[in-house]
């Protein structure tokens, strides 16, 4: 299970990351690049929550 | 209050680690690793590289710069923190009320949180730049002090109150959607910079990036109203912006942790990918922005997921720092809920973050949180290394069961006055005093020590 969400969360990343390139070669419009980038936000936020993220320590740095 | 009762609750507060760590409480490399790499690509990024540009620096002081400073840092941390953290494997907590006493630590506690409470505040405000674009706010320009509109100050407020609930409610869980969010964040600061390229006139083989660089993003020439940057200005601020937690010493808390030294080497990743990558990132979609508020560069370049980013970015910065200082200023108040503390330190959050400047002028404000904890770090430095070379006695305070180390707090009182002299009437940018702080507070801390320690010990 926690294969198939990390894969998931590739793809994610994989649409944060690609549609800026795409639409730098000329490939896709602005308007498409936005939509691409927020549905990765959507994807990676969905799946990576399950698996990334463990218990935080709280108290260590409180003093920074 | 009775200075038994602040030192009781400060104790209260860090008990869980007021022994030196245990062997089998060590973690590998892959803790820290994450660790820096979730800290330093942070909301700040997205300021501090865009400032950059604004200040004038060069291509060449940017990436030559950036490189040198982030290399010190790293060289700070591994050299100066973590052996330290590893021999003595306390927290800073611990190991600075050893040598200073309980009263000038809970002074230490008491600047430290209004410092978390104003960096939170830029913080609140780089989101509002950002919950603002949907509600056609006007938002701050560079130059900008005060509140610019009415409808800005209603955003703050809007995200300050939500902040300052989650920080009530507790920020584990908060804090845990923080590293849910770092990976991604650094590819947004990477995707809106590639955005970025066509309006800058980039050729699509990147054959004219250099060219473009140097006349369009970092041109050498600061905007109307900032200061010059040059190269030593990105180094000394590059190598200090993190000056608290490496020279200054707030990292044993982390690397006390560390099972080797070299795991100091682990801050590269925080440096090279937040304070690096990320600035150079966020310097080339503010050249391609026309306009100075980080919500609306991120809008432009990427849409919803920029402005989300930036809102995610400045919201997961500033509620464990919000939190932090509510609990530091527990310890402050009359016995006051933590709820009610962290309201109020909240409330301070909120009204700072109501004045443009303190993004604006963000690199003054980094270097002055820098330039205010830096001293205590060369106190421990120097009670580490050099006391018993000196015939003097280290964690004098504990030995000696007073409440109030003189050597330590004139150390620290000194050179701050002397730091402000330096920067108001002498001039010296607040960049380029760090350095000569820490140096110094070895020295005199040494020096005052053996006036000091005339007692005989115990």
């Amino acid at each position: 299970m926690k294969q198939i969400l990390q894969f998931i969360s590739l793809v994610g990343l994989l649409l944060t990351i690609l549609p800026p390139v795409f639409f730098f070669l000329g490939k896709i419009s602005h308007t498409v690049q936005d939509l691409l980038m927020l549905i990765g936000a959507v994807v990676w936020f969905g799946s990576a929550v399950f698996w990334l993220g463990g218990k935080a320590k709280t108290k260590e740095k409180l003093i920074q | 209050m009775k200075i038994a009762t602040i030192s009781k609750k400060l104790d209260a507060l860090y008990e869980f680690d007021r022994e030196p760590v245990s062997k089998n409480a060590l973690q590998g490399i892959g803790n820290f690793l994450g660790n820096f790499a979730g800290e330093h690509v942070a909301g700040t990024e997205f300021v501090i590289g865009m400032l950059f540009v604004a200040h004038g620096v060069s291509v060449t002081d940017m990436f030559l710069g950036g490189l040198i400073g982030n290399i010190l840092a790293v060289l700070s941390w591994a050299f100066v923190t973590t052996p330290i953290a590893i021999k003595v494997r306390l927290s800073l907590y611990w190991q600075l009320k050893k040598i200073c006493g309980p009263v000038l630590v809970f002074l230490y506690n008491i600047v430290n949180a209004l410092m978390f409470c104003f960096l939170a505040g830029a913080m609140v405000a780089v989101s509002a730049t950002a919950v603002g674009i949907p509600f056609k706010v006007e938002m701050p320009t560079l130059t900008d002090m005060y509140p610019s509109s009415v409808g800005w100050v209603v955003t703050v407020f809007a995200v300050g109150a939500i902040i300052t609930t989650f920080a009530i409610l507790g920020f584990e869980k908060l804090a845990r959607f923080s590293k849910v969010a770092a990976p991604w964040m650094f590819f947004i600061f990477l995707a809106a910079a590639i955005s970025s390229f066509p309006r800058l006139g980039v050729e699509t083989d990147l054959s004219n990036f250099w060219e473009v660089a140097r006349t369009k993003i970092w041109t050498g020439t600061a905007l109307p109203g900032q200061s010059q940057f040059t190269l030593w200005h990105v180094i000394f601020f590059t190598w200090f912006a993190n000056a608290a937690m490496h020279l200054g010493m707030s990292d044993l808390s982390i690397f006390r942790y560390a099972k080797k030294w070299q795991y100091g080497f682990a801050s590269a990743v925080g440096m090279f990918l937040g304070h690096y990558v990320a600035w150079i990132a966020s310097g080339i979609l503010y050249a391609a922005a026309t306009s100075d508020a980080p919500g609306e560069v991120a809008f432009q370049a990427i849409g919803i997921a920029g402005a989300l980013c930036v809102i995610v970015a400045g919201w997961t910065t500033a509620n464990p720092t919000l939190y932090r200082a509510g609990l530091a200023l527990q310890v402050a108040s009359p016995g006051w809920s933590r709820w009610k503390v962290t309201l109020i330190a909240g409330l301070i959050t909120t009204v700072a973050a109501l004045f443009p400047a303190l993004v604006m002028k963000l690199l003054d404000f980094v270097a002055l949180y820098g330039l205010v904890l830096i001293p205590m770090g060369g106190v421990i430095f120097a009670d580490f290394y050099l006391m018993k070379k000196f015939g003097l006695k280290d964690y004098y305070a504990e030995r000696m069961k007073i409440n109030f180390n003189w050597a330590a707090g004139l150390t620290w009182f000194i050179l701050l006055a002397a730091a402000l002299v330096m920067n108001q009437v002498v001039g010296i940018e607040l960049y380029f005093l760090p350095l000569p702080a820490w140096v110094l507070a070895v020295g005199l801390f040494v020096l005052l020590s053996k006036i000091y320690q005339k007692k005989a010990v115990l």
